[in-house]
């Protein structure tokens, strides 16, 4: 079995270059109040506790993992939408942890949001034009063509008719209006987009359609990304590097190569082989492994691992020491597995793991 | 209109007859917009302990066929025409008394938002008894023995105490297996699942198709399963049934559609779809446009305005003519609706294989 090196000295999960955002030990805890006049605090949800990760310029990072991980609270906390209870969130060189956006100077423009509901972010009220236009007014910022001139190129960019700029939200289909969401966060040229399951509420053929557009953008304009998806090939198809969440922490971190092919953390694993694949003769060429019950709750995360209430190799040692985020032995750089007894480094598997109660168990029920 | 008919294919052998045998379904909806035909001649078959997976884009027609098959149009303002037969009935003509007691009974169903099936006032238990009480002439405390065991059938940890909590106190995950533990309570010959994963996470996704595989292998039912994902219904179905515009556009067995696609459009969903392995700098090839108007469906095929191939087929006939339902040469019963020729069909796919 193969053990966890310690990353003395090493503070980045990118092996090489500057990085463009920096996350360190960023936390986030929303408070549980009881009492109707005197509010106590009764607890905290631990939403986003202690991650680390940093996005090179023009570089995409893919996070993933299942609803409720944290992955939404993290972009909502780079983009300064919410404020970290915990650690800090450099960008482009700008220490914006404290910072609301109304008083970020450069970040404000350069950093920029694309939510996955088209329907509930684009104000109904305003035309595409003023929707468009609006972030450009509000940081002052006057091409020289104009704004009018502006929005309708942008319309172009994301593949809508410029002409359609007096129109209103409800008059487009859901990926249309995805695509006025793009076109507004690309009005003011950001350097980093934080795009939270930018496709998820899209049908497949608009998915696809989404997915390259938003990957001619970052080609074209050098765009980082960082990329919240609970759908992994989805990740894997637009980030070079993906991060893995559980319960508010990031469990493994890899170049997309390194992560889908030789994963080291359990939970990547269950990740993987639970994902449906539309290849018929997929199924009997990938491992199996089926996790009981469900996320503990984020108010009393489980000691030590979190996932340790659902891993098969969980021992005493994992209720006791949290596993530190590290290089496993036996990984290429940059590929971080939080795990005292990571998996060797394949997706190869002798036998299934099972430990639904549920499944397989073949008891016939009396009728 | 019924020489528009989708015929029954010829090599769908009739005797002996199917499990279920639906024939040229059609619900069709009169709004102020104009007549939108949500389901618009459907046929297939299906044997119990088969499943069958029903794929297509939103609005496709999909959620409007189980809810026919249910008869959950009946006394609505909703126009059904056609044939379902199960087990030798007429579900159609049924009147809803009848089919009030098939409901439940012998055609279940598992949605997609727990939510809407569970009655948030009363006990997960209490809901899953009465379901089995409806249908059986048994005491309160063997019904709740009944919903007890379901749930420990299901995979719901202390199933003597969960029995007792109202759906809320239930996860998620944990609602959707009391769902499906109240849809079997009856063990129905026929389960319906419209969407059963759609809104669980993947390894709560797995279990559950696992689950839903079992129970089926264990109560020989047959399943008619409804998602827009074509991973879901690579794993769980063995039929493939893509629909596009309210009608049947390709048919035939899992294999034969996934690894043999017949069609433009299930290319083009296929195509859409990005992988777990495989080459990641290869582009998606996203379907152009967007799904039809159930009113005024385009002429011709459907599927035109937004096909990459009608030029492979002379003379515009795309836009004009509605393609038939042909059978695919050398399969059973693999069958799509497209003007192309088969050694279109060839050239097209070797060119798409070729990184073309
Ligand atoms: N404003 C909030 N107040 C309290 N809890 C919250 C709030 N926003 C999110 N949470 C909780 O934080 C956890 C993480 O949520 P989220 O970041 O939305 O996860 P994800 O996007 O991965 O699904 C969840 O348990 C969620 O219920
Ligand atoms: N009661 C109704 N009245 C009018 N139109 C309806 C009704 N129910 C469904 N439709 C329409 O029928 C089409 C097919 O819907 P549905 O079967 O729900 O699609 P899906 O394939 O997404 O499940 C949609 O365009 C929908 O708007
Ligand atoms: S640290 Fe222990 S419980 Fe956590 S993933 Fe590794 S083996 Fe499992
Ligand atoms: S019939 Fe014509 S338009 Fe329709 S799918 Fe075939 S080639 Fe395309
Ligand atoms: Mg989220
Ligand atoms: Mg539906």
């Amino acid at each position: 079995m193969s053990t966890t090196q310690s990353l003395t000295g090493q503070t980045t999960d990118r092996p090489t270059g500057e990085n463009l955002l920096e996350v360190r030990g960023l936390q986030k805890h929303f408070p549980i109040r009881q009492g109707i006049i005197f509010q106590r605090q009764i607890g905290a949800v631990h939403a986003v506790d202690g991650i680390d990760f940093s996005v090179g310029p023009g570089e995409s990072l893919g996070l993933v993992g299942e609803s409720g991980c944290g992955k939404s609270t993290t972009g909502r906390l780079i983009t300064r939408l919410l404020e970290p209870t915990g650690g800090s969130v450099v960008f482009d060189g700008e220490d914006i942890t404290h910072q609301p956006p109304a008083r970020m100077r450069e970040a404000r423009r350069n950093l920029q949001m694309i939510f996955q509901d088209p329907y509930s972010s684009l104000n109904p009220r305003h035309t595409v034009g003023t929707i468009i236009e609006t972030p450009m007014r509000l940081n002052g910022i006057n091409p020289p063509q104009g704004h009018k001139k502006r929005a309708q190129e942008l319309l172009e960019t994301v593949g809508l008719n410029p002409e359609h700029y007096n129109r209103y939200p409800n008059e487009f289909s859901g990926g249309q209006r995805q695509r006025i969401g793009i076109a507004r966060s690309l009005a003011l040229r950001p350097k980093l987009i934080v795009a939270d399951e930018p496709v998820s509420a899209l049908d497949v053929s608009i998915q696809a359609q989404v997915v390259n557009l938003l990957q001619d953008l970052q080609r074209e304009f050098g765009i980082a990304f960082v990329f919240i998806a609970h759908d992994l090939a989805v990740v894997r198809h637009f980030s070079e590097r993906v991060a893995v969440m559980y319960l508010g922490k990031i469990v493994e971190v890899a170049d997309r190569e390194s992560l889908y092919t030789r994963p080291r953390h359990p939970y990547t694993h269950a990740l993987l082989s639970a994902v449906p694949e539309a290849d018929p003769d997929a199924v009997e060429r990938r491992e199996r492994i089926r996790l009981a019950g469900d996320v503990p709750s984020p108010i009393d995360p489980p000691s030590g691992c979190r996932f340790r209430t659902r891993c098969w190799k969980a021992q005493d040692k994992c209720a006791t020491e949290e596993p530190p985020l590290a290089r496993a032995e036996g990984s290429p750089s940059g590929h971080l597995t939080a795990c005292h007894f990571p998996e060797e480094p394949t997706l190869a598997r002798e036998e299934d793991i099972v430990l639904d109660p549920a499944l397989g168990q073949g008891l016939p029920i009396e009728t | 209109m019924s020489v528009q008919t989708s015929p029954q294919p010829a090599d769908v052998t009739p005797a002996p007859a199917p499990f279920l045998d639906v024939r040229d379904l059609r619900v069709h909806f009169p709004t102020e917009d104009g007549l939108v035909k949500s389901v618009d001649g459907v046929s297939f078959t299906l044997e119990k302990g088969r499943t069958l997976g029903i794929v297509g884009e939103s609005g496709s027609g999909k959620s409007v066929t189980s809810l026919a098959l249910l008869g959950l149009h009946k006394g609505t303002r909703a126009q059904v025409s056609g044939e379902i037969w199960l087990e030798g009935k007429e579900l159609v003509a049924l009147p809803e008394t009848e089919m009030r007691a098939l409901r439940g009974r012998t055609v279940s169903m598992i949605f997609q938002d727990p939510l809407s099936a569970l009655h948030p006032f009363f006990t997960v238990g209490a809901q899953i008894a009465e379901a089995y009480r409806v249908h059986h002439k048994v005491s309160k405390k063997e019904a709740r023995d009944r919903a007890v065991e379901m749930l420990k059938r299901v995979g719901i940890p202390q199933p003597e105490r969960r029995v007792r909590d109202y759906p809320h106190q239930f996860s998620g995950g944990m609602r959707q297996r009391a769902m499906i533990a109240m849809s079997l309570v009856c063990d129905p010959a026929l389960l319906i699942a419209d969407e059963p994963t759609t809104a669980l996470d993947v390894t709560v996704q797995a279990q559950i198709l696992d689950l839903i595989r079992d129970l089926q292998e264990e109560f020989g039912s047959a399943v008619v399963i409804i998602t827009h994902d074509l991973g879901v219904v690579s794993d769980i179905a063995d039929d493939i049934l893509v629909m596009y515009g309210g009608r049947r556009i390709e048919y035939g067995t899992t294999r034969d559609v996934l690894k043999q696609p017949q069609h433009p459009y299930t290319w083009g969903l296929l195509q859409s779809m990005p992988h777990l392995t495989g080459d990641v700098g290869e582009r998606l090839d996203p379907i152009p446009g967007t799904p039809p108007s159930l009113i005024n469906l385009p002429a011709g095929c459907a599927f035109h305005p937004r096909c990459a191939y009608k030029g492979w087929v002379h003379e515009g006939r795309c836009t004009v003519d509605r393609p038939e339902l042909r059978p695919v040469s050398g399969t059973g019963r693999h069958i799509a609706a497209c003007h192309l020729t088969d050694e279109a069909k060839h050239e097209i796919r070797d060119g798409v294989r070729k990184g073309a």
